[in-house]
């Protein structure tokens, strides 16, 4: 029987979406434990329990943004070893992964990163995980005692009141980082919601020239879509900003709707639009892999296809 | 200046074929090469060399195959290579690989940097940097884009995800770096002629010290139940030829499905 389940995110939204999962599992799994780094107002904490947190461990008077991974994984280990909590959820942000290996090599523990879903079966808990650079999901189950799970953003919905009544609140110190932050350059090009969009359209380099990109911005604007892309577009020849690349290094998004353009289809991309309800591919190569993950497909010459498109859907909406 | 560059070797993913039955990959006879981010961590060594000299050893755990593949990162400017061939590290699992990476570290001579991937190509966990890094008892810098060094001290540039962290640390530090970092070079000719006379280190676990039985627990922590293609129900209506007609049929159909509006 496991001693419980610690979550951890830097970030608000992502503690409410692994504490509303790991309440599914308190019967099997034990309570849930919560780690706040800073200083909180009591709504938070309040949110917290809300969701589900039954012990809630806070780190007064530290500024989040100045701890290393270091530092953060000390505290996790703290709470976790021995009798602690046997299960870690953290989720996989950057900086949660980076966590996530190195409070499992303090804990002797096995772990799972980047996990899209968790489920018990039998005496087991279950993490699935894209591997082989997303041609393949395996199912992998940590055989350790301590179990360390980072977990993809958004793989599980967040619900409130999963839990009533008040929680144990305990304080904790926290060692001082070997790694000095010295600057926060917040990233100048505009935000974007290509991970939450219904609608995304996907560029990759069928497209020949950057002035053409304008034929797939006057698209994305008639399907209200969002624009995303492939790697080399984005990091190579820097024609779309790098906050809109789609893959395996990138943004994995789960659209109603995806429209791939002069996009071949490798692993490394498809990776990150393999979960659209819906994928529209356009590609003059019918040879390319794209077709083979399409539900619909057109072989032809983007620059004739797309505006046609875009004329399409304009009529169709007025 | 000494920098151990941490590789991996990983078979050409492009190639991976699935049986159709099964949903199972095919990776028997696929062609091997080293890990893309892994030829970022190489490609940052070699710059540092040529900028402040340093001795740059290439690291890498692995099946026997390593004696060609390693030639690779010898030709792009490895001073040597050490490779660590044995059964139980001859998968793709994070933990065992950390812990035979880590004694090989310590028995080369800690060095004042050490350099990998931020993630493998295949299996991209990574946790090797974290854990490497737990295992030698040093800091750790991540996702790093930018990285310029100055009397002991390194300053990095974190490419997170909604900002640029610039960050300082003493050496000795682990460092993780990722593909915008640089572009690796491609070795001349000449290069890869004299690659094969480099230094090649081959040790086995035992002679890390590490027993087969300590490397295949850590091996063991994590199971692996099964490991398949994703099932696709994807509809595969292609249309070639006239794209006008095309477009409309595609448009209906999507506006049946509801789709789009």
């Amino acid at each position: 029987m496991s001693r419980g389940i610690l979550v951890f995110s830097e970030q608000d939204e992502g503690n409410y979406e692994l504490l509303t999962k790991a309440s599914e599992f308190t019967s099997q799994l034990g309570e849930v434990y919560a780690l706040v780094l800073g200083q909180k107002e009591q709504v938070t904490i309040q949110s917290l329990v809300q969701y589900g947190a039954k012990r809630i461990l806070t780190v007064p008077g530290v500024d989040p943004n100045t701890l290393d991974a270091e530092s953060i994984a000390f505290v996790l280990s703290e709470i976790a070893k021995n009798s602690g909590p046997d299960i870690l959820l953290i989720r996989s942000s950057r900086l949660g992964k980076e966590i996530a290996g190195r409070v499992a090599q303090k804990l002797g523990a096995g772990c799972v990163t980047d996990a899209i879903s968790l489920e018990i079966k039998g005496p087991d808990l279950v993490a699935q995980r894209y591997t082989l650079g997303g041609n393949t999901i395996s199912s992998e189950v940590i055989m350790t005692t301590k179990k360390v799970i980072s977990v993809m953003p958004r793989s599980f919905e967040a619900r409130p009141g999963q839990s009533a009544g008040a929680a144990e609140v305990k304080e904790l110190a926290i060692p001082s980082p070997r790694v000095e932050m010295v600057e926060r350059r917040k990233k100048t090009s505009e935000s974007n919601n290509v991970e939450s969009a219904d609608n995304l359209i996907c560029v990759g380099q069928g497209i020949s020239r950057k002035e053409d990109l304008v034929i797939i911005n006057e698209f994305c604007v008639a399907l209200h879509a969002e624009l995303g892309c492939t790697r080399p577009l984005a990091a190579d020849f820097h024609w779309v900003s790098e906050e809109r690349m789609v893959g395996i290094s990138g943004k994995k998004c789960k659209p109603k709707l995806h429209v791939s353009i002069g996009v071949s289809g490798q692993i490394q991309h498809t990776v990150g639009i393999m979960n659209s309800k819906v994928i529209v591919a356009i590609n003059k190569d019918k040879d390319a892999p794209i077709f083979k993950i399409a539900d619909y497909g057109i072989v032809g010459d983007l620059y004739q296809v797309v505006p046609e498109f875009t004329r399409r859907i304009k009529a169709a909406r007025t | 200046m000494n920098i151990i560059v941490c590789m991996k070797q990983v078979v050409d993913l492009q190639q991976v074929r699935i049986k159709r039955d099964t949903r199972q990959p095919v990776l028997e006879g696929l062609p091997l090469q080293l890990g893309d981010m892994d030829k970022n961590a190489l490609e940052e060594a070699v710059k540092i060399k040529e900028k402040h000299g340093a001795k740059v050893t290439v690291l890498s755990v692995g099946s026997i195959k390593l004696k060609e593949t390693v030639l690779q990162a010898l030709a792009m400017g490895a001073d040597d290579a050490t490779i660590v061939v044995d059964a139980v590290c001859d998968g793709s699992d994070p933990a065992p690989t950390a812990l035979a990476l880590g004694a090989a570290v310590k028995k080369i001579g800690l060095p004042d940097l050490i350099l990998l991937g931020e993630g493998s190509t295949d299996n991209y966990s990574g946790q090797v940097c974290s854990r490497v890094a737990e295992i030698l008892g040093l800091p750790q810098i991540t996702y790093v884009r930018e990285l310029s060094l100055d009397s002991g001290t390194v300053t990095a540039v974190r490419d997170m995800e909604n900002a640029l962290d610039v960050v300082k640390a003493k050496l000795p530090v682990v460092i993780s770096v990722t593909s915008e970092i640089n572009k690796p070079r491609r070795p001349p000719l000449t290069q890869i002629l004299r690659a094969s006379r480099k230094p090649l280190n081959t040790w086995a676990l035992t002679d890390l010290g590490l027993s087969p039985d300590t490397v295949g627990s850590a091996s063991s922590s994590v199971q692996v139940i099964s490991n398949l293609a994703p099932e696709q129900e994807r509809k595969g209506v292609i249309f070639e030829g006239d794209v006008i007609q095309a477009v409309g049929n595609i448009v209906d159909a999507l506006r049946k499905e509801g789709a789009i509006a």
